[in-house]
């Protein structure tokens, strides 16, 4: 069956006052209003969220939701997949559909983390790791920075590509006006900036951030009856790799977007070539190359080539994070896939204002962990 | 403490050691203790943002061990800045490499071991 998206919203990321409950509710509400849609017409509700118990004591988030939004007595449930909860989300609302489970699923996806000080909030998402990793302060920036450094010295690749990734993410979300930061950055201040885990400096790393987002799933054929301005997933895939990073084969192969991808394009009936546009999980400069690579658009050891010759700017052959990514949208954990599925929908559907593009296939890939686990969703324009 | 890799019958290694072998599936019934011998440095960083009870800068390095001749990783801290790429290290003990009472874990720090081995340049 057809899996259509009808509609979607997204609160302003960032530093908020709202906490957990407030920001779902408002993306909630808001994605209801744009798919016009009444509460009591949803019939599964998801809420991607990482870990709301950890960063504020509040549990339970779906049924809270649930209530909030008035779709009871919805059947509701709380998707973690740590960073890539959204994308999990994303999954689940199209198994919920694809399955004939519920005709209209919607999905919200959000974290509150500004709180929390830097290095608690650093603290509750290193707790992921392996116990043998989390003794030794291993951090996710410190995987980052184990990461860039092999892949740098390995294939030859300049420290500038890098902070090309960080000033390009910087430039699209300056259109964005959802996004945390909504301004440039040179070359010089990327490079010049504070050493966060060597060579990565602060500008390789996205913030920490409040926010929410949301989207409408339905059949298509019901998606015909609503409007004419849907999108369709036509591929979705999970896949997991080694929760120890140094297990791996290759450092720099993440099995999970590879996996995920060759799923996701298949299901598709797609490849690499036919994508318009795509948002990749730049938690780090370094992730935008590794995910450029497993997804098949570059070959491994060559993605920082594409960042170099402006390939993946807005007007370049293949634009990446044209909502900013990460890096300048902002990383509210369990948000994070499902704003990469807003902005991809938004693209699709011709609402991505100053930041659109021609786009009538996207691909989103939504990573958890250094790679743990990752979702690919891909979406096409309705013909 | 040791530092101890498993192996599973058809000869894969990890470090740490799982209940099965995450390439084959098959349960680890073999150990091999690394602390005896030298690794060469894969790849480092210097972390400054450290979480709390953290030393700060942590110089952390994936080193590479041979074991059989199968090559065999492992993350951990180095007990110096100094270090490069290439570089041949040795397992250094430390009683304790965080401290447990503090983070996220301090409501359960005997939920896991906190001793372990630092690079030591050699």
């Amino acid at each position: 069956m057809g899996v259509a998206v009808i509609g979607a919203s997204m609160t302003k990321f960032g530093q908020r006052d709202a906490w957990i409950r407030e920001l779902l509710s408002q993306a909630g509400e808001e994605c209801l209003d744009d798919a016009d849609v009444t509460p009591k017409e949803v019939e599964h509700l998801y809420v991607s969220n990482m870990a709301s118990g950890e960063f504020e004591g509040q549990t339970g988030v779906m049924n809270m939701l649930a209530h909030d939004l008035g779709v009871l007595p919805a059947y509701a449930e709380r998707v973690d997949q740590t960073s890539s909860s959204g994308g999990a989300g994303i999954y689940e609302a199209w198994q919920s559909v694809a399955s004939g489970a519920s005709d209209m699923t919607l999905l919200v996806g959000g974290e509150k983390m500004t709180h929390k000080t830097t290095g608690e909030a650093t603290d509750i998402i290193a707790s992921i790791t392996h116990p043998e990793e989390y003794k030794h302060g291993v951090t996710l920036p410190s995987f980052a920075g184990l990461t860039a450094r092999h892949y740098l010295e390995r294939f030859d690749a300049p420290r500038e590509s890098l902070a090309r990734v960080a000033v390009k993410n910087h430039k699209n979300g300056v259109d964005n006006p959802k996004a945390q930061f909504q301004k440039e950055i040179t070359m010089e201040k990327a490079l010049d900036s504070p050493i966060i885990a060597d060579p990565l400096r602060l500008y390789d790393f996205c913030p920490i951030t409040d926010g929410s987002a949301a989207m409408m799933f339905t059949t298509e054929e019901r998606a015909k009856e609503i409007t004419d301005e849907y999108a369709v997933v036509s591929g979705v895939a999970g896949a997991t790799d080694t929760q120890v990073v140094h297990e791996r084969d290759d450092p720099t192969v993440m099995g999970g977007v590879v996996e995920s991808s060759k799923q996701a394009y298949e299901m598709a009936g797609l490849g690499p070539d036919d994508l318009d546009v795509a948002e990749l999980h730049d938690m780090f400069t370094i992730l935008e190359f590794l995910q450029l690579e497993g997804i098949g658009v570059a070959d491994q050891g060559t993605a920082w080539e594409m960042a170099m010759d402006g390939a993946t700017e807005k007007d370049g052959e293949l634009p990446i994070n044209t909502s900013g990514g990460l890096k300048s949208k902002g990383h509210p954990l369990g948000a994070s896939g499902v704003a990469q599925g807003v902005e991809i929908y938004e693209q699709l559907v011709g609402e991505a204002g100053p930041r659109q593009v021609e786009a009538d296939t996207a691909l989103a890939c939504n990573v958890g962990g250094f790679g743990n686990c990752v979702i690919t969703t891909i979406m096409e324009a309705a013909e | 403490m040791t530092l101890e890799a498993g192996e599973c019958p058809n000869g894969h290694v990890s470090y740490p050691t799982h209940p099965r072998c995450p390439e084959c599936g098959e349960p680890q019934e073999e150990t091999h203790d690394l602390s005896g011998q030298t690794a060469e440095v894969v790849t480092w960083t210097k972390s400054t943002a450290t979480p709390p009870g953290v030393r700060q800068p942590n110089t952390l390095a994936i080193v590479e061990f041979d074991v059989d001749g199968e090559a065999v990783r492992a993350l951990g801290q180095v007990t110096t800045e100094d270090v490069e790429t290439g570089d041949e290290v040795e397992p250094v003990h430390v009683e304790e490499l965080r401290d447990p009472e503090v983070g996220l874990k301090s409501e359960n720090p005997e939920s896991q071991e906190w001793g372990g081995y630092r690079w030591d340049p050699v």
